[in-house]
Order: C-alpha cells, then structure tokens, then sequence
C-alpha cells in the first residue's frame, strides 16, 4: 500500500502490440501489459481485456449509457461489486467506481473524489520518493454517466495530472481520453512530443471514440499545444482541438461558457505556492553529482601540514561542508521562494546574491574564528554554488527560454567555476 | 502577482505578417499572452515573456510563425552539451 502503481513503466505496452489490437475489443485492450509477477497494485483491470460477452452486450446500444442512468458509481466501499469486476491476473484501480456498456465496450467510470491513497501517492511525488513514474493505464474513461453528445477531455497518464483533472469533474457527465505520455505531465510530455498529435490520433482511433460519440470534438488541454497541431489532428482523423484552460480547476467555467476561456485561464503563472511545492523534489532530485561534490568536499578538509588528518577532515571539512549545505539551500530553496522579487533577470544571478547575502552574515557571526583565507573563501565558495544550483531551478521554472538559459549558463559557469576554484586554492593554502 | 519576464533579447520566435491570417489561434494557445491579434493580425505583444516553448508554430496552420523550440532548463542543456544531443528535459517524474 506504501508503494501504489510502483514500476508501473516497466510495463512495456509498446505501439507494436496496440497496431493488433482490434477497435472492437476494450477501448483500452493496447495498454495490456504482459502478466507481471512482482503485481502490487496494478493498473486498472478496466483498462485491460474486457470478456468479450461485455463488449457484445455494448455493441448493441449505439446511444450507450440509457441503461445506466443510475451511475453505479460511488459504491466504491462495496467489496462484493468490486470483486465482481475481477479479473485474472489484474487489479481494480481503487478510483474506477463502475463500468460503463458502450459500442466499443465497457469503458471504466471514474470518481471524482480523491481518496487517501490518491493523496498519499501525491505525497510521495512531492519528495521523490520511491518511483520516477506514477501513471495509469492509457485509453478511455468515463466521468458520471456521458452520453453520445458528451464532451471528450483529453489528458496525459501521469496519475497526479489525471487525478487533478477528475477531481474538477464532480457533477459532469464526460468523456476522458488518456494518452500515453509515460507517465509525465502534459506540459513537459508536449515539448517531448509524446503528448502530441500523433498519439492524440492513435489513441482515437484505437479507442473506437467515433462510435462512442456522435460530435467530433476534443477538448485538450491548453499546456498540451506544444505537442499537438490542431489542424493536423482534424485532417488526420476528423476530430476537432478545442483548447481548454490551462488549469483544470477552470475547465466547469470554461465548459460552462460554451468553450471560452477567458485570458486569466489562458496564463501560466509561478505563484509562491507554486514554487514552494517544487523545493522538495529539487532537493530529493539534486541527486549523485551533489552527494560525490558533498563527500569530496569532506575529504578534501582532511589534507593539511600532517598530510591527512582525520580531526581537519571533521574541523575543515565539516566546517566547508555546511558553506556547501548553505550556498545549496540558498540557490535551490531560497532563491525560488523570493524569485519574483530578487533582482535581475538571470537566475544565477539572483542566486549570487542571496548567497552573498548569506556569506555576509556568516563572516559577520563566525568571521572571528575563521582566518581571512578561509573568510575569502567561503566569500566566494558560497554565492557559486548558490548561483549554480539557482541556475538549475531555470528546468522548474515556468516561463524561461531555451535560448535564454544557454546564454545565461554561458555566461555564468566559467565566473561560478573561477570563484570555486580561487575559493579552493584559498582554504587548501589556509590549512598550511 | 508579478509578471516574470526572462533574457528577451535571445528569443527566436518570428511572425511573418504575410502569411498570417489573423485566425487567433497562436493567441489561444500561448501560455505568456506574447502574441495578441488586433486588425486581423497577430503581432508580438511581450518579446520578453516568450518561453520559446513552441505551442503557437506548432498551431499556425499558415506557416506564419517561427521558434525554435525547447526546454528552458539548464540541467537538459548540460545534458545536451555532455552527450553531444538534443537538449532533453528527461527529468524524472515531477517535471
């Protein structure tokens, strides 16, 4: 329960195997993945191989869901109706709450309420933990009870994406259509391409969504348009982009307006929160090169006039270590929490000053018992590794160029390398 | 809240007036409100808010519009530059 959809990507559900799949078969028949030994909890059986008596019994009713008018939706504590739905070899998503009959078979209902296992997944993202992909199976899911005439909102199949758009939907009767973005966001996703308009295609029309529905219409997100060419996907399969909000908590107001969005929904914005909520998986995701600067830091503190001694390596190197915890913390948490307000465009910049700032201070609480090879030192040590960790938060943040970072890392590394590298020579001399 | 504005003067987004048919699609799609269609044009509203993030070309079914488009992070540029590929933002999970 500690690790839900944990090395869901090994599943490997590859374009080869959903090319056979016929359209007749579950809208979600592609993302079958091979039986798995190690199952925790699996993707949704909904989203794998309905018995072919279902998919029958859909196909008769064009206009689908009349028979289903009482949802059986949200009867989700109901262990009797939940085993019924078992399958062999699968496991029920815990957010599927029914099944709906439709031409192209039973397609799984979602709730729109998160429950604690959702949250705690969302938990673990946050800080890293545990996995690098959260997904749910790609294909097609029902809100509520849709109908023909019912809109299609198209997502991405990273679980915490998927989870923010359902959780808007409370009272709507809809249609989602999840693509296979490997289990990454829409934005991101879209600027690899995976989000894009040849998966959009693919996923319609491996779904059978012609049947299902009567309109051609599909609303996909706004963030997803770096990947999807609108006019492409109408020439291509006859389905119409509509580009929703941005965030998913306009889309009721959007839908309401009849597909306007007004130009608040349209902007992308970086709110404190925002970036307060990427602070701890920046600094469960610095990762290797950070812990081997951190080690070789420490040992380095060791080498003095006795060649190496185990008491500097605790004195001195400690002693830099914490200057390296400082200047990291100052770039990587410091410097995105005050970004609107730090001076200067470039990040490294602005991370240069705050290390400053905070060099400052130390020198002017410790600087007694340190000599002045150390002071100038940590002086310079600080605000490089401040700026060089500010320079990396460019990838979380919202509204930087390609073009821009390059000319600003340019710029920025051999001044951030020849401050360390004085800083170096300047304590390892102090140590003599 | 603030507006955040980046390196201005190194964005490569570029209209072509010509063959721009004024449909307002790019204007739909930006996430920075760069572009903005008045008289039946699109022109470039805010230079300095592009992200080069490439939604308006990819939508522009004239050809009227131009980026180079990628990912603005440092650590896919270093990667870039390491391995001699494209600058790939393969971040794990959360990006």
């Amino acid at each position: 329960m500690a690790e839900p959809a944990s090395s869901q990507q090994k599943c490997s559900c590859g374009p080869a195997e959903s090319e056979t799949a016929k359209p007749a078969d579950n809208p979600a028949t592609s993302s079958c993945c091979p039986p798995r030994t190690d199952s925790t909890r699996e993707d949704s059986i909904s989203s794998c191989c309905s018995p072919p008596t279902s998919a029958v019994e859909g196909s008769g009713t064009p206009g689908c869901c009349e028979t289903t008018t009482e949802s059986s939706c949200c009867t989700e504590d109901d262990t009797a109706i939940r085993h019924s739905w078992e399958r062999p070899g699968h496991r029920l998503w815990h957010f599927v709450c029914g099944f709906l009959p439709t031409p192209v078979g039973e397609v799984p209902q979602v709730s729109t309420r998160l429950t604690t296992l959702d949250h705690i997944g969302r938990w673990q993202m946050r800080w890293g933990i545990g996995r690098d992909r959260y997904r749910v199976a790609p294909g097609l899911y029902a809100v509520g009870n849709p109908d023909a005439d019912s809109d299609v909102l198209v997502s991405a199949n990273y679980k915490l994406s998927f989870d923010a758009l359902r959780r808007e939907l409370q009272g709507h009767d809809l249609w989602l259509l999840v693509l296979e973005t490997h289990g990454i966001n829409v934005w991101c996703a879209a600027g690899k391409g995976t989000f894009g308009t040849e998966e959009i295609i693919r996923r319609v029309r491996e779904t059978g969504l012609d049947r299902v529905v009567s309109h051609r219409r599909l609303i996909v997100p706004q963030l997803g348009a770096p990947g999807v060419a609108g006019h492409e996907v109408r020439r291509d399969c006859g389905f119409k982009v509509i580009y929703g909000p941005v965030r998913a908590s306009d889309l009721p107001a959007f839908l309401d307006a009849g597909y306007q969005a007004g130009e608040e929904m349209r902007r992308v914005r970086f709110s404190t929160g925002d970036r307060l909520i990427l602070t701890p998986v920046e600094l469960t995701g610095l990762g290797r090169p950070t812990l081997y600067a951190l080690l070789a830091v420490l040992i380095l503190g060791g080498i003095g006039p006795s060649i190496f001694s185990f008491n500097a390596l605790v004195h001195r190197g400690g002693g830099a270590l914490l200057v390296f915890i400082a200047g990291l913390l100052a770039g990587a948490v410091i410097t995105p929490i005050l970004l609107p307000w730090l001076p200067w465009r470039p990040f490294a910049a602005k991370g240069a000053l705050v290390g400053s700032i905070i060099a400052l201070l130390t020198l002017l609480i410790f600087g007694r018992d340190l000599g002045t090879a150390d002071g100038f030192a940590l002086l310079l040590a600080l605000p490089a590794i401040a700026s060089w960790y500010a320079m990396n938060f460019t990838g979380s943040s919202t509204f930087t160029s390609p073009s821009g970072v390059e000319k600003e890392m340019r710029r920025s590394i051999p001044l951030q390398a020849a401050a360390l590298l004085i800083a170096a020579g300047s304590w390892l001399w102090a140590a003599f | 809240m603030r507006e955040y504005a980046y390196l201005n003067e190194y964005v490569s987004l570029q209209l072509d007036s010509g063959k721009c048919t004024g449909c307002g699609l790019c204007q739909q799609v930006c996430p920075h409100a760069v572009l903005r269609v008045e008289d039946g044009k699109a022109r470039i509203d805010a230079r300095e808010r592009c992200m080069e993030c490439g939604a308006c070309a990819k939508n522009c079914a004239f050809d009227a519009l131009k980026v180079e488009a990628g990912v603005g992070c440092a650590s896919a540029i270093i990667y870039g530059w390491l391995t001699g590929k494209e600058a790939s933002c393969d971040c794990s999970g959360g990006c």
